[in-house]
Parts: C-alpha cells; sequence; structure tokens
C-alpha cells in the first residue's frame, strides 16, 4: 500500500499536518513548498542530506522561525504558530540536536523551567518539581536523578532529561532531531525501546535523522527532503535503504571509497602512554599509547566527547600533556610549540573549523597564509610578500575547487563545503608526513563529502600518516586502514575494517573491551548471525 | 612597634567598624546591582557611571526640594535611565557591553561635570544640602562602645544588607530568580522554553541601574549631603571586583564588599593615627591601596570564581 | 552602500548625531531668558530665537577656538600631538582584541619616569638625551600596561577592570612623585625642569607659543603602525590573534605572548604620548598632564577605526572639540560638553547596529545571520 495522502477531512486523525511550506532565506530557499503529514500514534522518520532542509522544516513546526507561506494544521486543527511558547501550548515538543539545557542547574529545575510550580506563598516550590518530574520518569520508563546537576551527568541521561522536559509540558507530539548523533547504536537502542514506549502511550514521534538503517528500525513511515523539496514519502515496510538513498540524493550514491590495499611503512607518529586533562581538569585521555605509520589510515571509533578532541589536541600542541610522550618522525614532541610541531610536518584539519580552523574576518588568501605566515616564501625579514601569497591562495582555490574562486572575499562568506575545502588545502599544502583529521566531513554535503574522502585516500597513498576520528563510522569504516575504538579516554581494542561487524563496535564504543565482546561472542556461538561490513 | 601600636588603636576604636559598614555600603549596593545584571547574562562596568550619576541627581533632589528622600528615589531613576541605555545596547543591538559601558561611564562623567555649574552654580562641587538621617539606637546608651560602633549609622546601611536576603531569596527562591539563572547560563535553552530572554536581561540590566543608583545616592545625600566631581573615584570597577571575590552570589558580594571596607577603614584611620603621624604629601601612597587589593584580587581569583556562562554575550534570536 | 564606505559611514554618523544631541543639551541650558512681553506665545518665540542664537554663538566659538585662526590651528596641531599618540595606542590594542582603557594611567607614568630620567641628565647632548628619554618613557608605559597584559593572559584577568586600577595606582604614585619626593616650587604640584638637551626642538612658534617636533613623531609613529599593521608578519599575528585566538594558536601563534606583547606596545605609545608633552611642550611634569587625553584616545580610535590615518583625522577632530570648547566655556557652555559629545560617539560605534537600523542596512546583516544560523 502507498503512502496515503489524506483529504483535508481526514486531517483530526493526522498530528500534524504540513501544507506548502515554504521558507526562504537570502541566497537558499530552505522549504520549496513542503508538505508533511504526520499520522497521530506513528513514528515518523524525516531523512534527507545536510542542508536538505528538514531542520528548517522542524524548527518552523516549533515556532523558532516563520514560514513566509503555508498552513500548519495540528490534530485536524489549523494553527498558528509563532514562537515556541505557542507551539508548547499546541503540544509539541521539541529535542534539539544540541541540547537545550542549563549546566549549573539541577535535572528537576531543567525539567520544571519555564512552567515552575509556585507553592502558595508564590515561591519556587521545588519540592513540588521534583515529585512531578519523579511521577513523570517513572510513568514514562525514564529514569533520572532529579538532584544531580546537568553539567555531571552523561549525555545519554541528558537526553532523557530533554524528552521529560517535553513530557512535563504535555506534549502530545514529540520532535527529535538527529537524536542518535551522540549515542552509540546500543544507547539508540534503548532510545528506540522508550520511543516506542511513548507511541504506545499514545504519543506521536517526528524524527529527523540522515542514518537509514534507523529509519529502517524504527519508524512507521518515511519523508524524504532533498534540497528544500519533498522527494517520497513512503510506509517503511515498503522501502529498502537503497530506494531511500536514491531519494535522498537523487542519484545511485558511492557508498564506499575505492581503496587499494597499501603496506603501511615507517612508523610517523608514536604516542607512549598518554595522559591529557578536558577544560574542567578532568582526566580525559588515560594512558594511550599507538603509533600511526606511513602511508596508512588509523581510525579512531566513538561516542563524541569520549576524549578525542583531547587526543588530537594534545599531539598538536594545543593541550597540555600530563604525562607520557609523543613522537613524530622520531623527534619528541611532546613539550613543542603548535609551530614547532608544525614545522617537524605535522598538520591538522581542526574538529571545528569555525573555532580552530580559520579566522572568518580575514579574506581567503590570509587564511591561506595561517599558519605559514612566518616562513619563506610569504615572509622575508617580518614582511609579508604579498603576490607569493596571492599566486600560493590563486593556486590552491583552483586545485581544491573553493567556489566561488576568489582569494579576496572574507572566510566567514564561504559555505560551509568551501570553508572545509580551503582548510583541507592549505593543510595538505604543508606537504606533512604526518596529519591530524577530525571531523573531516562534519555537516558537508555528499559531493564535498567523496571530494575529501578521495583527497584522504591520495594522501595515503603518497606515504603520508593519518591520524583519523570520525563520529560516522560509516566513515571510520570506509577509509581507516586500522580502526581503534576510544571509550572514557581509553581504547577497547583494535581491529581492521573487514574484521569487526557493526555490533562489536557498537558494544566496544560503549565500553566493553573488544577481547570480552569476542568472548561472549564466541560463547554463544551459532546462536546468531551477525552481518560482516565490508570493507 | 609604632604600627602595630597604631593598627592596635584602630581595631580597638568603634570608629574603626562604622567606617568598615559604610565603606562597604555603596560597594555592597553596586556589587549587588552588578549581580543582577550578570546574573542574566550582561556584563555591566557603567556602574562606576551609575553611581557617579545617581549621586549627582540625589543631591539634586535634595536641593530642590529639601527632602533627601526625594533625592534618593530620583537618583534610583536616574540610575534606571543610565542602565536602561546600556540595556537597550546591549541587548536590542548586541553592541559590544564592555565599549558601550565605557561610553556610559563618560557619559555620566561628562554630564555630571556639564550640569553641576549651571545648576549649582560653582564647578567641582556643590554646597551642602539636607542629607539622609542617621538611625540613632539611642537605647544601646550614648557613650557604649556599641552605640559608637552601630548607633548612628545610616539608614543606607539597613538598607544595603537588607537587600543581601532579598537577593537571595529572589534568586534562590523565586520562579523569576530560576529564569535569570537559566538565561545567563544558556539563553537559548530559555528561550526554547518560551521564557523571554530579552525580557529578563532587560529586568536584570534595569534592577543593576537602581541598585547602582542607589549606592551613588549613599555617596552624596546618604553620607555628604554634597556632590563632588567624579566622587565615586572607583567604587564601581571595585565593587565589580567584590562581586567576582564573591563568586557571583548576594552572600559572597556581602563578604567581600566588607573586606574592602575594612581595607577603607584601616587606610583612613591609620593615615589619621597620631602615633604614626603621616606626612600629608605621602597620603596618596595609602590611597592607592584599595586598587592594588582589588588589582590583586581581579588577577587572582578569575577563573577560580566561576561566572555566568553566558555573562557578556549578546543572544540574538533566530529566524 | 559597500562595507568599505560604511566603515568610514558609521563613526561620521556617529560624530553628527554626537553633535546633534549635544546642540539640544546646549539649547537647554542657555541662560539668556528673553524679555518678557506679557504675551505667552511671543515669549516661547523669543525664547527659542535666544536659545538657538546662543547655540550659534556656541558652535561658533567652538570652531574658532579650534580652527578660526593660525594660533587657535597651532593650539589644536599641539594637542594632536599626544592625542594621535593614544589613539594609536587605544587602536593597536583593539586590533588585538584587547581594550586598553589605562591609556591615562600609562602616559603618566611614562611622562614621570622620561622627566625624571630627563632632569637628571644635565649637559647631555641632544642626539643622546631625546632617544634616551623616549625610550625611558616608552617603557615605563609599555611596563604599566604589560602588567595588565600579564595578568590576562595568566589569569584571565579582564584588561578593562585591571588597566582601570593601574589609571587610579599611576595618579596617586604621580600625585605622590610632585608633591613629595619630586617636587619643586609651591602653586600647582609640579617637577622640576627638564635639562636643555633633553628639551624636542621647537618646529614652528608663534609669539609664546610653539610647537615641537613632537608633532613628526607622532605622525611618524603612525606611518610605521600602518607598516607593521597591514605588511609585516607580525601584523599578521596581531589581527589573528584579536579576531580569533583559537585559529591563532592552531596557527602556530603564541596566543599570551602576543597578548603581552600587544599591551607592552600599546602602553609605550601612550607612554611616548606622556612623555613628549613633557620634553616638547611643559618642559617638566604636572599632576594634571595628562588631563584626560589617554581616555581621549578610545573615542579616536573608534572613530578613526583603528586604523592609523583615520586616527590620525580622529585626533585632529577631538583635538579640535577639546581646544575650540576652551573658547565654548568663556560663553557659558562647560567644557564637560566635550566628554558628553565623546561618549556618544563611543556608545553608537559600540552599537554601530544602532547605526545601521537609522540607516537601514541592518535587514542585509541580519538575514545573512539567519542564514549563517540555519546552516549550521
Amino acid at each position: 500500500m502507498p503512502f496515503h495522502i489524506p483529504e483535508p477531512s481526514e486531517y483530526p486523525h493526522y498530528a500534524v499536518v504540513m501544507k506548502g511550506i515554504v521558507k526562504q532565506f537570502p541566497t537558499v530557499l530552505a522549504n520549496d513548498h513542503v508538505d508533511l503529514y504526520v499520522r497521530a500514534g506513528e513514528i515518523h522518520a524525516i531523512v534527507g542530506e545536510n542542508g536538505a532542509g528538514k531542520s528548517t522544516l522542524m524548527n518552523l513546526l516549533y515556532g523558532l522561525y516563520t514560514p513566509d507561506a503555508g498552513k500548519i494544521h495540528i490534530n485536524g486543527k489549523e494553527t498558528l504558530i509563532k514562537g515556541p511558547a505557542e507551539a508548547i501550548k499546541a503540544g509539541i515538543g521539541m529535542v534539539h540536536q544540541h541540547f537545550m539545557l542549563v549546566g549549573p542547574l539541577t535535572i528537576a529545575e531543567n525539567i520544571v523551567l519555564g512552567e515552575e510550580p509556585l507553592d502558595s506563598w508564590r515561591f519556587f516550590d521545588l519540592k513540588a518539581a521534583k515529585k512531578r518530574v519523579r511521577e513523570l520518569s517513572e510513568t514514562y520508563g525514564l529514569h533520572v536523578d532529579v538532584d544531580m546537576r546537568i553539567e555531571d551527568i552523561p549525555v545519554g541521561t541528558q537526553q532523557r532529561v530533554e524528552i521529560l522536559k517535553t513530557l512535563y509540558r504535555g506534549a502530545n507530539i514529540l520532535i527529535l532531531d538527529e537524536p542518535t548523533a551522540v549515542l552509540t547504536p546500543q544507547e539508540a537502542d534503548e532510545l528506540f525501546v522508550v520511543l516506542r514506549n511513548l507511541t504506545d502511550k499514545g504519543k506521536t514521534i517526528i524524527f529527523i535523522t540522515h542514518k537509514l538503517n534507523e529509519v529502517m528500525a524504527i519508524s512507521d513511515n518515511v519523508t524524504v527532503m532533498r534540497l528544500g523539496k519533498v522527494t517520497g514519502r513512503i510506509p517503511i515496510s515498503e522501502t529498502s535503504p537503497r530506494q531511500l538513498a536514491n531519494m535522498m540524493v537523487g542519484r545511485e550514491v558511492l557508498l564506499r571509497v575505492e581503496k587499494a590495499e597499501k603496506k603501511a611503512g615507517e612508523a610517523v607518529l608514536a604516542v607512549n602512554g598518554l595522559h591529557v586533562k578536558d577544560n574542567r581538569g578532568l582526566e580525559a585521555v588515560k594512558d594511550l599509547s599507538f603509533t600511526v605509520h606511513q602511508g596508512e589510515i588509523l581510525g579512531i571509533a566513538g561516542v563524541a566527547g569520549n576524549g578525542q578532541t583531547e587526543l588530537i589536541e594534545a599531539i598538536a600542541g594545543l593541550r597540555k600533556k600530563e604525562k607520557g610522550k609523543i613522537e613524530l618522525c622520531g623527534k619528541d614532541i611532546t613539550h613543542s610549540s603548535p609551530r614547532d610541531i608544525r614545522e617537524l610536518g605535522l598538520s591538522h584539519i581542526p574538529e571545528d573549523r569555525y573555532k580552530h580552523g580559520l579566522v572568518k574576518e580575514f579574506p581567503v588568501y590570509y587564511n591561506i597564509l595561517l599558519g605559514r605566515h612566518y616562513l619563506p616564501p610569504f615572509s622575508k625579514n617580518g614582511f609579508l610578500r604579498h603576490k607569493q601569497v596571492y599566486e600560493r591562495a590563486k593556486f590552491l582555490i583552483k586545485q581544491f575547487d573553493v567556489r566561488p574562486p576568489s582569494i579576496l572575499m572574507l572566510a566567514e562568506n564561504l559555505s560551509g563545503g568551501n570553508q572545509q575545502k580551503m582548510v583541507v588545502g592549505r593543510e595538505i599544502d604543508y606537504q606533512p608526513r604526518c596529519m591530524l583529521v577530525a571531523q573531516p566531513t562534519r555537516g558537508l554535503d555528499i559531493g564535498a563529502i567523496e571530494y575529501i574522502h578521495r583527497t584522504l585516500i591520495g594522501l595515503r597513498d603518497a606515504g603520508v600518516g593519518l591520524l583519523l576520528v570520525s563520529m560516522e563510522l560509516e566513515e571510520i569504516f570506509s577509509l581507516s586502514d586500522r580502526i581503534l575504538i576510544m571509550f572514557e579516554g581509553e581504547f577497547m581494542g583494535e581491529a581492521k575494517p573487514g574484521e569487526i561487524t557493526l555490533e562489536e563496535i557498537g558494544l566496544a564504543m560503549a565500553g566493553t573491551p573488544l577481547a570480552e565482546v569476542r568472548k561472549t561472542e564466541a560463547a554463544s556461538a551459532g546462536k546468531s548471525e551477525t552481518t560482516r561490513v565490508e570493507s | 612597634m609604632d604600627w602595630l601600636r597604631a593598627l592596635l588603636d584602630t581595631i580597638t576604636n568603634p570608629v574603626f567598624y562604622r567606617l568598615t559598614l559604610s565603606s562597604a555600603t555603596p560597594l555592597l549596593f553596586a556589587a549587588l546591582g552588578g549581580l543582577f545584571s550578570e546574573k542574566t547574562g550582561v556584563t555591566n562596568i557603567a556602574l562606576e557611571g551609575i553611581m557617579l550619576l545617581g549621586a549627582f541627581f540625589g543631591i539634586l533632589g535634595s536641593a530642590f526640594t529639601g527632602n533627601p528622600w526625594i533625592g534618593v528615589l530620583l537618583a534610583m531613576v536616574a540610575g534606571l535611565g543610565l542602565a536602561s541605555l546600556h540595556a537597550w545596547a546591549s541587548i536590542r543591538f548586541c553592541a559590544d557591553q564592555i565599549v558601550s559601558a565605557t561610553a556610559l561611564i563618560l557619559l555620566a562623567q561628562g554630564l555630571t561635570g556639564f550640569l553641576l555649574e549651571p545648576i549649582f552654580g560653582q564647578p567641582g562641587s556643590t554646597h551642602i544640602f539636607n542629607r539622609v538621617p542617621e538611625v540613632r539606637l539611642t537605647f544601646l546608651g550614648k557613650d557604649t562602645f556599641l552605640y559608637k560602633m552601630i548607633g548612628t549609622l545610616s539608614p543606607f546601611v539597613y538598607i544595603a544588607f537588607a537587600l543581601v536576603i532579598v537577593t537571595w531569596i529572589l534568586i534562590n527562591k523565586t520562579r523569576l530568580g530560576l529564569r535569570m539563572r537559566a538565561v545567563g547560563e544558556n539563553p537559548e535553552a530559555a528561550d526554547t522554553l518560551g521564557i523571554n530572554v530579552f525580557k529578563i536581561r532587560y529586568f536584570g540590566v534595569m534592577m543593576s541601574g537602581i541598585l547602582a543608583g542607589l549606592g551613588g545616592a549613599f555617596l552624596s545625600v546618604g553620607e555628604l549631603g554634597q556632590f563632588s566631581e567624579n566622587m565615586t573615584g572607583g567604587k564601581g570597577f571595585i565593587a565589580l571586583a567584590a562581586l567576582i571575590l564573591g563568586n557571583w552570589s548576594p552572600v559572597g558580594a556581602m563578604w567581600a564588599s566588607l573586606l574592602f571596607g575594612v581595607a577603607q577603614a584601616l587606610n583612613e584611620q591609620l593615615q589619621s593615627n597620631p602615633i604614626l603621624s603621616i606626612p600629608s604629601t605621602t597620603k596618596p601612597l595609602f590611597n592607592l591601596l584599595p586598587f592594588v587589593i582589588t588589582l590583586i584580587v581581579v588577577g587572582g581569583f578569575v577563573g577560580r570564581t566561576r561566572s555566568p556562562a553566558a555573562s557578556g554575550t549578546p543572544y540574538e534570536k533566530r529566524g | 552602500m559597500s562595507k568599505g564606505w560604511q566603515r568610514i559611514f558609521i563613526p561620521l554618523m556617529a560624530v553628527v548625531i554626537a553633535l546633534a544631541i549635544a546642540s539640544v543639551i546646549i539649547l537647554f541650558i542657555a541662560e539668556v531668558p528673553g524679555p518678557s512681553t506679557g504675551n505667552l506665545w511671543n515669549d516661547f518665540w523669543n525664547q527659542i530665537g535666544v536659545r538657538f542664537s546662543f547655540l550659534g554663538r556656541a558652535f561658533q566659538a567652538m570652531f574658532e577656538g579650534a580652527f578660526g585662526s593660525q594660533f587657535a590651528w597651532m593650539n589644536t596641531v599641539i594637542r594632536m600631538t599626544p592625542l594621535i599618540l593614544t589613539g594609536l595606542a587605544v587602536g593597536f590594542g583593539f586590533r588585538a582584541g584587547v581594550f586598553n582603557i589605562g591609556a591615562e594611567g600609562q602616559m603618566a607614568m611614562g611622562a614621570l619616569m622620561a622627566t625624571i630620567v630627563a632632569v637628571n641628565i644635565p649637559g647631555l647632548p641632544m642626539f643622546v638625551a631625546i632617544p634616551v628619554c623616549m625610550l625611558t618613557g616608552m617603557l615605563a608605559g609599555g611596563v604599566w600596561a604589560g602588567i595588565a597584559g600579564f595578568l590576562k593572559a595568566k589569569t584571565g584577568a579582564h584588561e578593562v577592570i585591571s588597566t582601570i586600577m593601574l589609571n587610579w595606582i599611576a595618579s596617586n604614585i604621580t600625585n605622590w612623585a610632585v608633591t613629595a619626593p619630586f617636587a619643586t616650587g609651591s602653586g600647582t604640584p609640579k617637577s622640576p625642569e627638564i635639562a636643555v638637551g633633553a628639551k624636542l626642538p621647537i618646529l614652528f612658534s608663534i609669539e609664546a607659543t610653539f610647537l615641537s617636533y613632537g608633532i613628526i613623531v607622532a605622525v611618524l609613529v603612525a606611518f610605521v603602525m600602518y607598516i607593521i599593521l597591514y605588511k609585516t608578519s607580525m601584523g599578521y599575528e596581531v589581527k589573528a590573534v584579536g579576531f580569533n585566538p583559537y585559529a591563532a594558536e592552531y596557527g602556530g601563534i603564541q596566543v599570551s605572548k602576543n597578548l603581552i606583547m600587544t599591551m607592552a606596545i600599546s602602553g609605550a605609545l601612550a607612554g611616548l604620548a606622556g612623555t613628549l608633552e613633557s620634553m616638547g611642550l611643559y618642559y617638566r611634569f604636572y599632576g594634571t598632564l595628562t588631563s584626560g587625553k589617554g581616555f581621549d584616545g578610545i573615542s579616536i580610535a573608534l572613530i578613526g577605526q583603528n586604523h592609523p590615518l583615520g586616527i590620525i583625522f580622529a585626533s585632529m577632530l577631538i583635538s579640535g572639540l577639546r581646544t575650540g570648547s576652551n573658547q565654548m566655556q568663556f560663553i557659558g557652555v562647560p567644557k564637560h560638553i566635550v566628554t558628553i559629545i565623546q561618549s556618544i560617539i563611543i556608545f553608537l560605534v559600540a552599537a554601530e547596529r544602532m547605526v545601521r537600523t537609522i540607516m537601514g542596512w541592518d535587514r542585509k546583516k541580519k538575514v545573512k545571520d539567519g542564514l549563517a544560523k540555519s546552516a549550521s
């Protein structure tokens, strides 16, 4: 049975109907006459690439933006949503991709914020707040300790707090924006159980994602978006990941990067017994040792926030090392400055390009210069040689296909993908012997991702050693020669991409050492079949 | 030895304690004001200017009506006015809060200096006008130590310390306080829950204007009955240091203000102590002490205490 | 209107709005009640007429005081010397992302230290004495600001609070110096006169008023600043740290070293401003030598948009306002009006979106923000 498009008379059976939604941003038509039909009590997935307009659509539904055209019906009633307050009143709750929680406040305080219970003296009634939160958490099986501060609880619990927040406000329609991005596969499974629980109790769930396996696993119906338009809507029972991928991208997707077998050479980066602290002074990297060789990509898999950022920053010289030793091409760089480390042949594609990778107020050619502004041929006796800088910048922009190809443009005016290409181009132009690559494709569209993946493979084939950190398991699997799995600052094991299953890696990412995972597996061998991920 | 004797002489003198309390009072008003503003996420280094304007309008009210309390009211209104400008620039127009506050300090200095002569007929400082009478606790007995210590305090002192309690309750025990803390830590989160970030921030900054205005009023109609040019002399900044030292809590700010009060009282008492007989020419060297202490506090305690996370960053609504 | 033009136009608009507000204030304080005619309507118009003619006279006096004669011009240029330098001091700080509000104190410390040296080197030839004194003043100012830079780099203390505290400390120290150990004569506290060799040569003079070579030094410094900011890798580092310290550090630039150095250079410029006042104008140190010239640097830097050439023009404007205000004072407008004008200018430049909104440029900016947010 194909997806049923309801008549207006059927709208009362639908939790959300969005009709002809248009939202124009200055250079992008983010939503171009989008229709969305979500039946009451279902889990409805919205899938699409980055920039397809799915988050915009949900922000419109939640009142964070106002649509330029179109109508919204909630439970059959046409509703004008001017802001989050009205969305809440209409029974809509949203769990944002970046959690909207106040760190120093407790769980109970966070949940009741904005609709606080008052006592008879009109003071804030913390006791009543805690009681109500406890009741809610029991009703829906979302267990939390109401007195803990948000800054002290793990991400998975924070997400539960976010869901409780919407339930506390009486939400019947829950929007979840990329809810699994910060979870391990197992935590994601737990979340799915919670979501099923919620629909059993009559709630409706709208689920935004770009991970197709999740769509298949959890949702009832799916709406696919591309470039601001709906390209398909279909019941999940009648589709396949491949078909969804086609609708998402508009062409056959190359899910794998071609990569030749290659023998790794000498060690270029050797880390030994490294200890690093995070910004709060807690140990984030605990006694790590590993080696990156010439011509190999060493991938580090893990859920965000398990010490990857600190590890990379420590190697790049941006963070203090508590203990341990780092060697680059045989030279001790444990206590060297970022500048010295760079000069020894290490370049770095940073995790957060806005924060570390570029100066947005600088034009492109000045950004190309970053890190080499004092070196010949760009500098002589302390003076900049603008002619050489211009020429190099023009060359790189052309080679890395940065658009628009203007070296005088301010970096902030480039799109995210082009900024990233600029950063990647600059870092490759160092002709490094070793490269730190953190989240190289975050937020990019498929075209740019393919380009950057091919470039990284090219570097590896040219004999550079790469250390890759990514939250996208698919990226780790398709690029790496070896994979290390990181959990709370420690390695849970090492594997080759062809020799480990998604399930195994998921358990390891959640804190079970790989050896143990395999032991239990061996014990229960034959019971269940596991799918091997091809390399 | 002379120094020790002078010190002993000072701390056994009830006047020392009286001075401590009255030196701490303007700092406490301004520090509480700063707290309101910073808790909601707007830094307000314009406290210095707000106090100065408050001091001026305090005297203006007293001079024109003869009633110092009208002056106090006027000071609060003036403080509110200047703070509203700061709020408007930093909330509505996302201005650089430090630079805009600097402009307002200059504005207060310029405006008070400018109006002084046309209104009061002489530059530099005004005549002496009615000031707020002290609260005389005669039941303590006229000549007792206790009476000399706290028997003749300005009502401002009581108000300031009462405000510590009121502020504490407001911040920690009310809905508004919870929302203020949320807005100062994560305005986006508060916004998504339908809390009006701008309104809360306006409230915080405007409260800071009223409180710092009161602090300024204490300096003029509360203590001296007179206004003189730039009479705040850096107290607004010292109050900021007290706020930092007090870890952005009302009670902490109180202790920090008292500490600065002790420093000020010691300074004044030692300078005029007959045992030491310090020549008038070296007095400037004593007067720089509070500033050195502030510098040490700001240099040594920032980072160890925790400011509201969003303090100083403008909030822009999306869409 | 292009971005570049807006950069010039916004401060100009700020100046115009500030002058307009100042005019309103002057209209109010005009102490010239017209003769009562018994007719309210006529009285009202009389009042208006009298007040506006007062305003006219006030501005005329200001203009004449600043640019109306050769003599006025000379006074304006004399005052420009320290203002160019304090403007550069604050502007250089802004470029590196620090707000040096302590130019006043650095200027005082620079002037005091240079004067102490200059008084104590009689008989030294000019070509030794002058550079020695200038370097002393720059060093003193640099160290004084360097304290704030050091505190910011090492403990995160906000430079605004620390430099203000350093201003008060400097003012107490210099007051003490000229009342006690370093005092001379009676009346205004002042230091002894500096040695002949340390006096800057005179470029130009009318009767008893003279302009020293200090102005040439100030303009040269502005030129050097331009070269540093736009042509050297050091300028590149300063700007990178100012815009994005994280990216700067990632690019191998030592942020804390850069911060301390920037503050020190900024302080050295302010110190030089004080030194030139002592060596080229007063020939001694006065407690009132700085008299707000350090604070003037803030509005100058903001009006000049932290560009050396802009700073030179802005310092001429502020200098003109300052010298002109002395004339204005004669007809009954307190010279504090200049402080008010400056505060409004600073306020408007800080809240430049206010000006953009008035001009209707803000729409575009807002839309762009929305886009950036939606893409992230």
